[in-house]
Order: C-alpha cells, then sequence, then structure tokens
C-alpha cells in the first residue's frame, strides 16, 4: 500500500513538476522577447479615447524614445482636422511618365522602411495603351533607360482614402478609422496585425510592417504627425495619409511637390476656389473600380 | 461556507484523480504524449523566433498577407462544426449508436476550436496587443468587423463543447442524473452555433468586395457542405483509433459510423454540386474575375504552383465521393476508412490553401505573386497540430473511463455498471 | 540652355499670397541669362534687322528650334526692334517675366488650367501665410524645344521574396 501510494506521489509529483516548467519555460522566453518598447506601450489606450493630458504623456515618450533612436529632436503633432475641410487629390493621367519620383519622395517624407522589408505607399502601374479597367496585364516593375516608353500609360496608386472604407469596416478593433476632413488614419499602436484590412483593400493601399523597420538615421524626417509619418514599429499596418502633417498646415503633400510633370492636384473639396474642385467641374473625372462602392477621393483625369 | 469548501475539496479530489488517469497509459500512449510534445516543443522554438522577428520569417508578404495558418486556421472551424453531426442524431432524433459518442464528438470539436483559435494567434502580428479585442475591456468592432463576430463566435462556441461534455461527464462520474432542463437548452443552443461558427467564418471571407474570389454569395454553404465532410471523416478515423486502442472497453458501434458517413456523402455531394456551380458561373460568364479561378485550376500567365494540389484534391473529393455513395463500399471498414483519408486531405486542400491563396492571386492591382509557406510557418503549424492532439488525448484519456463507468466517485468504485442516465 | 533659362526665370517665381487667388506681378530685375547675354539690346540695338526667315549661322548657335519651325521663327514671339521684349499678336510688347502670356495666346487651355494651378506645379502652402511657389512655363518648358525630356525612372519596388533576402539598401 505504501509503496503505491509512494509511485502515485513520485508520478505526480513529476507531472506537476513538468507542467510548471513547461508554463514557466514557455513564457519566460515570449516575455523577454517583448522589447522595452512594447511593455512600456502594453497599456496604451486607443488615440481617440486618450485625454489630452494621456496624449501629452504619449507624446513626450515617444519624443524620448526616438530621441534615443534616431538622435534626432523631433516634432509630433497630434493636430486635430482643420474645420471645413475635406481633402481629395487628383492625378492627371495624361501627363503621368511613371518616373516614381513621386515614390520615392513619399518614402522620405513619410519615414518608410527601406529595406527588410521595404515599404512604399505609392505604387505606379503600367499598363499598354488600350487599356486601363483591367489591371491584372499591369507591370509593376518596369525599369527601362528612360520613361515615359512609347505604348505605354502609367498609373500610380496609392491609398484613396474612400468615404466607404472597406479596411475601417473590418478591423477588429477600431485600429483605422476615417478623420472628420476625410483621411483614413491608423493608431499605429493599437493595431494588432490581424491584416484584415489588407485583405479588404482593393487598392492595395495598405501595407505591413513585417519586421522593425529601417530607417537610415540621415534621412529621417523629424516633423511628424502621430496618426501619420511618426516611425512606426513591427507588425502594424500603415498606408498614404495624404501627408496630414502637411496637409493639416496647408501644404501640398510630398508626392505632389515631387512630381517633376505637374500631375498630382491636391485640394480642399469644400473651397469652390480650390484645384480640385476647379478639376472636379471641368475634367472628365473617374475614380477606380468605382463599381465596388467605395467612393475613394482619388480622381484621376485625363487632358480635357 | 461549509458546502462551498466542499465542493472545493470534491473538485480537487477530482482534478488529483483525473491527472493519475492521465499520468498512466500504455506505452504507446506514453510514446504517442511524448512525441507529441517533441513536436510541440519544436514548433513552439519557431514560434519565438517568429515573435522576435516579426512576421517577416514567415513568407508572407503584401500581396498574399494570410497564409499557412490561416489556411488551417479556415479548415479546423469546419471540422469544430462537424460536431454538429452527432448532436443531431443524438439528442433530436435521439439515434442510440451516436448517443454513446456524442460526449467524445464535443470533446473533438473543442480541440478543434482550440487550434483554430492558436492558428489565429500565432498569425496576428501584435500578440502583445491581443487585448484589444476584448470586448469592453479593448475596443471590439462589433458589429461591423466580420473578425469580431468571430472572436465572439468561436469563444461562445468553445464555452458551449466544454461545458456541455464535461457537465455529463461529471455529472456520471458522480452517478447523479443531469438536470436535463438545464443543458438541453446548451445543447440544442450547439446546433445553430456550430453553423454559426462556420458561416461567419465565411463571411469574414464573403464580405471583401476586394476580391471576387471569395466575393460569391455561394461561399457560405460551400463552407458548410465541406465542412460537414471533413470533420465527420476525421471523426470516423479518430473514433476507430480509439476503439483499438483504449484499455475501457468503449462500445463505439460500427451502425454509428455508418450512419456518419451516410452523411458524410450528402455532404460531399453538396459541396461537389455547389463547385459546380461556381465553375460554370465563371467559365461561362468569362469575365475578369475568372482570373483567380484560373489561377488555382490551370495556371495564370504561366504560374501553375496550386494546379496539381487542387486537381489532387479533386480527385480525391470525387473518388471518396463515390466510396461514400455506394453502400457497400460505404458499410466496409477498410474502404470507408479509405475514403475518409482521401476527404480529410483533399478537403484540407480545397479549403485551406485552395481556398486562401487564390483570393490573393490576382492581388487587387494585377499583380502575381506566389506563395509557399517556409519552414518556420510549417513547424509551427505542425505544433499548433501536434497540441490540438495532444489536448485532444488526454480529454480522451479522462472522458473515455468515465463514459465506461470505470472512472466513477470512490464511493461507487465497487460497482461497474454501465448504464446511463439518459 | 534650357537649364540656364529655368534657373534664371527661378527668381521670378516666388510670390506671397494671403488666398489662392492670383495675384499681381511684382517688379523683379530682368533674368541674367547665359554670361554676357542680357541684356540684349547690348548687341541688338545696333544691329540691323533682318526680317529674313533664316536658320542662325553667327550667333544663337545652340538654340534649336523645334516649337512649331515650320510656321513660325524667332521674330515672332521676340519683338524684331526691341529684343528684351517679347512680342504679343497685337503688337503689344511685354517682359521677359510674363511671358506665360505669350504662351497663352496659343495655349488657350493650358493657359487658362495653369491660372487655376491645373496645369503645372506649385508647392509649398496652398492656404493660409505660408510660402508658395508657382511655376512660370518657361520654368518646366524650354521655349525653344518645350517636349519634356524623357527621365531615368527611380528603381522598381522590390520583389516580394527579395524582402527577405535583400540585405542591402535599393
Amino acid at each position: 500500500m505504501r509503496n503505491r501510494n509512494h509511485r502515485r506521489y513520485t508520478r505526480r509529483e513529476f507531472l506537476r513538476n513538468l507542467s510548471l516548467t513547461a508554463v514557466a519555460g514557455a513564457s519566460l522566453p515570449i516575455l523577454s522577447s517583448c522589447s522595452k518598447e512594447e511593455s512600456e506601450d502594453f497599456l496604451q489606450n486607443h488615440f481617440r479615447e486618450m485625454t489630452p493630458e494621456e496624449k501629452k504623456r504619449v507624446i513626450a515618450k515617444l519624443e524620448e524614445r526616438y530621441l534615443q533612436k534616431y538622435g534626432r529632436k523631433f516634432q509630433i503633432s497630434t493636430q486635430e482636422a482643420v474645420p471645413d475641410t475635406f481633402w481629395a487629390y487628383g492625378l492627371e493621367l495624361s501627363r503621368c511618365i511613371g518616373c516614381r519620383r513621386c515614390v520615392y519622395a513619399c518614402v522620405k517624407e513619410n519615414n518608410h522602411s527601406r529595406h527588410d522589408p521595404q515599404l512604399q505607399w505609392i505604387r505606379v502601374l503600367r499598363l499598354k495603351r488600350g487599356n486601363l479597367i483591367n489591371l491584372e496585364n499591369s507591370e509593376h516593375y518596369y525599369n527601362p533607360d528612360l520613361v515615359p516608353e512609347k505604348g505605354f500609360i502609367y498609373l500610380p496608386v496609392q491609398c484613396q482614402q474612400c468615404q466607404e472604407p472597406p479596411c475601417v469596416k473590418v478591423c477588429p478593433v477600431h485600429a483605422t478609422w476615417q478623420e472628420p476632413d476625410g483621411i483614413v488614419v491608423v493608431d499605429y499602436n493599437w493595431c494588432i496585425g490581424c491584416r484584415y484590412c489588407i485583405a479588404a483593400c482593393p487598392y492595395k493601399g495598405r501595407v505591413f510592417n513585417w519586421a522593425e523597420p529601417n530607417i537610415p538615421k540621415e534621412e529621417i524626417n523629424p516633423s511628424v504627425h502621430y496618426l501619420g509619418n511618426r516611425p512606426r514599429m513591427k507588425c502594424a499596418v500603415e498606408k498614404c495619409t495624404f501627408c496630414i502633417q502637411r496637409v493639416r498646415q496647408g501644404r501640398y503633400p510630398a508626392c505632389v511637390e515631387a512630381c517633376p510633370t505637374g500631375t498630382r492636384k491636391f485640394g480642399n473639396l469644400l473651397d469652390l476656389n480650390s484645384e480640385m474642385r476647379y478639376i472636379i467641374d471641368r475634367k472628365r473625372v473617374f475614380r477606380l473600380k468605382e463599381d465596388l462602392g467605395t467612393e475613394p477621393k482619388f480622381y484621376y483625369f485625363f487632358e480635357a | 461556507m461549509e458546502k462551498f469548501r466542499e465542493t472545493l475539496n470534491e473538485t480537487w479530489h477530482f482534478y488529483r484523480r483525473t491527472l493519475t488517469l492521465v499520468a498512466k497509459g500504455s506505452k504507446l500512449y506514453y510514446a504517442w504524449c511524448f512525441s507529441l510534445l517533441a513536436i510541440i516543443v519544436v514548433g513552439f522554438l519557431f514560434y519565438l523566433k517568429q515573435h522576435d522577428v516579426g512576421l517577416i520569417a514567415t513568407n508572407m508578404n503584401d500581396q498574399v498577407s494570410w497564409g499557412l495558418y490561416i489556411a488551417n486556421f479556415t479548415y479546423l472551424v469546419g471540422t469544430a462544426a462537424a460536431a454538429v453531426l452527432l448532436v443531431i442524431p443524438s439528442y433530436v432524433y435521439h439515434f442510440k449508436p451516436i448517443k454513446e459518442i456524442v460526449v467524445l464528438g464535443e470533446l473533438f470539436a473543442a480541440s478543434s476550436i482550440v487550434m483554430a483559435i492558436l492558428f489565429v494567434m500565432v498569425d496576428l502580428g501584435r500578440l502583445d496587443r491581443f487585448w484589444h479585442m476584448i470586448p469592453f475591456i479593448g475596443l471590439m468592432n462589433f458589429p461591423q468587423s466580420l473578425l469580431a463576430w468571430d472572436v465572439l463566435a468561436l469563444n461562445g462556441y468553445l464555452f458551449l463543447n466544454l461545458l456541455i461534455p464535461i457537465y455529463l461527464l461529471v455529472k456520471f462520474y458522480y452517478r447523479k442524473e443531469p438536470n436535463w432542463k438545464f443543458i438541453l437548452p446548451f445543447i440544442l443552443l450547439s446546433i445553430p452555433m456550430a453553423v454559426a461558427i462556420h458561416t461567419v467564418t465565411a463571411f469574414l471571407y464573403n464580405g471583401l468586395p476586394a476580391r471576387p474570389f471569395w466575393n460569391a454569395s455561394i461561399l457560405a454553404p460551400r463552407f458548410l457542405a465541406s465542412a460537414f465532410c471533413s470533420g465527420p471523416a476525421i471523426i470516423i478515423i479518430i473514433f476507430q483509433i480509439i476503439r483499438k486502442v483504449s484499455t475501457s472497453k468503449i462500445e463505439i458501434e460500427d451502425e454509428a459510423l455508418f450512419k456518419i458517413s451516410e452523411l458524410i456523402a450528402y455532404a460531399m455531394f453538396l459541396n461537389l454540386f455547389l463547385l459546380s456551380a461556381e465553375i460554370f458561373k465563371e467559365y461561362y460568364s468569362q469575365t475578369v474575375h475568372i482570373a483567380s479561378f484560373k489561377y488555382l485550376f490551370e495556371g495564370l500567365h504561366g504560374h501553375k504552383q496550386l494546379v496539381p494540389w487542387i486537381w489532387a484534391a479533386m480527385t480525391m473529393n470525387v473518388t471518396a465521393f463515390i466510396i461514400f455513395l455506394i453502400p457497400q463500399t460505404r458499410k466496409r471498414i477498410t474502404t470507408l476508412n479509405l475514403g475518409c483519408l482521401l476527404i480529410i486531405i483533399g478537403v484540407w486542400i480545397e479549403k485551406g490553401p485552395g481556398f486562401v491563396i487564390p483570393g490573393f492571386v490576382p492581388d487587387p492591382l494585377g499583380e502575381i505573386v506566389q506563395y509557399l509557406p517556409n519552414l518556420l510557418e510549417l513547424m509551427v503549424s505542425f505544433g499548433i497540430w501536434a497540441t490540438g492532439l495532444l489536448i485532444f488525448t488526454l480529454l480522451m484519456k479522462v472522458a473515455i473511463p468515465i463514459e465506461t463507468g470505470k472512472f466513477t466517485h470512490t464511493q461507487y468504485e465497487k460497482e461497474v455498471i454501465v448504464s446511463r442516465p439518459y | 540652355m534650357r537649364v540656364f533659362y529655368a534657373v534664371a526665370t527661378l527668381p521670378f517665381l516666388l510670390f506671397f499670397f494671403a488666398s489662392s487667388a492670383l495675384a499681381v506681378v511684382e517688379e523683379y530685375t530682368p533674368p541674367p541669362m547665359t554670361e554676357g547675354m542680357y541684356p540684349c539690346n547690348n548687341c541688338h540695338a545696333s544691329m540691323e534687322v533682318n526680317r529674313k526667315k533664316r536658320e542662325l549661322k553667327e550667333e544663337h548657335t545652340d538654340i534649336k528650334l523645334h516649337h512649331a519651325e515650320t510656321m513660325r521663327w524667332c521674330l515672332d514671339c521676340h519683338d524684331a526692334r526691341n529684343r528684351d521684349k517679347l512680342r504679343l499678336f497685337n503688337g503689344e510688347l511685354i517682359k521677359f517675366t510674363e511671358s506665360y502670356r505669350l504662351c497663352g495666346e496659343c495655349h488657350g487651355p493650358q493657359y487658362r488650367d495653369w491660372r487655376a494651378g491645373i496645369h503645372g506645379k506649385r508647392t509649398g502652402y496652398f492656404t493660409g501665410s505660408g510660402k508658395r511657389t508657382y511655376f512660370l512655363c518657361a520654368h518646366c518648358h524650354d521655349p525653344h524645344e518645350p517636349k519634356l525630356k524623357p527621365l531615368k525612372p527611380e528603381p522598381p519596388p522590390h520583389r516580394p521574396k527579395e524582402n527577405h533576402d535583400a540585405k542591402s539598401k535599393p
């Protein structure tokens, strides 16, 4: 009897010790691989639910962190939408030559990861003349010596800031939403990285930080907006924000300024004198994949 | 207070005894459990690397942003829904052969759901922000986001499929009559819940206008049809294994297995019919949206990676359907098992990679990027499958002795009665 | 030549506005062109006017006219008697800083679009009191060869598999 008890005890003890070790062994590596930043940010609230004091604290923490990481003093804005603004974008397809200056201006302005992974918010498609709607025949990786090439047109695509954004609808945690001035933004600290929004976007407007971003220190842009171009972290989704850090101050987005042929236009739809109202009133505008009901605010047009 | 302490003591006593049950077993049992544990440890180590570096350690990219993990998730939610094919005959039609094994089937559904939840968890980029999805504590986007619905549905179904069998088993352990007024509503609730979890998962894909391959109304019915093929097929195989290796003489009648296989025949017919409906629509109308189908079945612009897989799956499904259709092959154990294996693999291919990957090819801007899981994804997936199998094994190790009456409360240990309160 | 033209007109491109409406051009110093080139009257005031359409052999040989050259030549835009001014159709003489008026005589739609900000480029602030930069026609288009030259494109994005292999910057 005693022997049996003793045996059972030993086996049970063994099992108990084994399971406890397993749990400890499992949690320790996971906990330790959480970086210091991740543990600091763990309980951070959703941006829209933060009180002004909380926002100040978060900004201060981020400024400190970026100073340490990049050696530059950042100006992190949390500027809200300017009243009576509703931003829209115009792109004159007859003038795009596919030079991709917009892509790299955006990369510089918005602090993208340059490699491993390489993130770009703008993608320029090359389409054969005679073809526009079926994007399956597009070429993304064209690399001739000179552009434009004969017989082709170029179609830059980025987040269309839809009025009925499918990405906002599907996000399970409200990490992405539409601001009053029409820009769809992401709270990078709230995103859980499920990538449902990437599956939902019909324009490939959203990209994912598959790893910790690699931004060269000398190319960093320190004037950032919390919801826009501040340096992001691994496994959060990001997208074009119409250069929210610029347009809320009344400046043109970086891609508009970079285009050498004046293809890109930007304006406030609620301002009757703006360039966008002029374009919509006088040019033949269309939007991509209008049949999906997303109501994009990115208007393509051709000369007259 | 006294009653509470007494209940606590009883629970602790019960727990200690189940631990003993789990710890003791044949050599085969130990070998099985330890090999599963080894796979789990390996998978976990690989997952640590992914957690550390980020999802760049997988082969997923911006164009194909969901891969092996979500493919397995979709398949496993389907197999979990299959428990309903046991619940309906038992509790609605009182079909005796299945009634004896329904509790085990529900525990299988619970293990399946645990695996599905684990697959979603490893797929999340930021697992540390998991709490953002908890209602009231985080900020759940209910009812707009189908993922939020899925979280609620899956957890609710898991809760049901743990509550019901554990309640019944514990009652039987104490030789007490279950309070049917209490438990029957839950049981009946689990029937629409099973349909609901898989419908919600289907809607998750269905509601995306950006992906024409998924944006088809036929998706939810197809999901259910294929779920009701694969889940019961796994159950048939598992129960035969249990029947063979279990030291307790659990009675799993062939009658039960044949009834389940009959249901599989109907489900597979529906699955094949719905598939042909989709194929007709795409190939006859020949719109641009045929691109994903072309990629899957023929290859698109020279990219053909999935073509041999899907044709293998089609062959397996049709063969299995014929096996299950003809009563002679259905009622013979060898051909029945062959059919089950064919269905398990065939539906996995069709519903896992054969469903998730073509949704991303071509991507919304027309790009074609082929995806193949890398070693890390495979190891983590094996680890999770092993976790589910281990959980199921341990649950069976406790449930079967209770079912057969060999494991009861100490005061009843002398009697070895195989009577049931229902 | 085009580069000089572009750089030269740069000082004249800076306008300060409080609203988005087009304002009056202020007086600016004339553009310095090629060393010793401006003011043109330094040479031309003492030269005889030859209105015969011909190819220039002695001076300005670096200027190749690819701008309706079958229908027009130098003296259709440059005033014959006062080379420091440009000549509109009705004979009015305008400064180089107002060259867009001359372009607009033929290129009406582009001129109207440019005034609204649709044609061409604007950078800086589009609202408020921040600095805004407009670009004149001559900033982007060389008046003698206005078609924009092809450019070398920036590199294409990394292909997806490259995300895992590439260790170096693009």
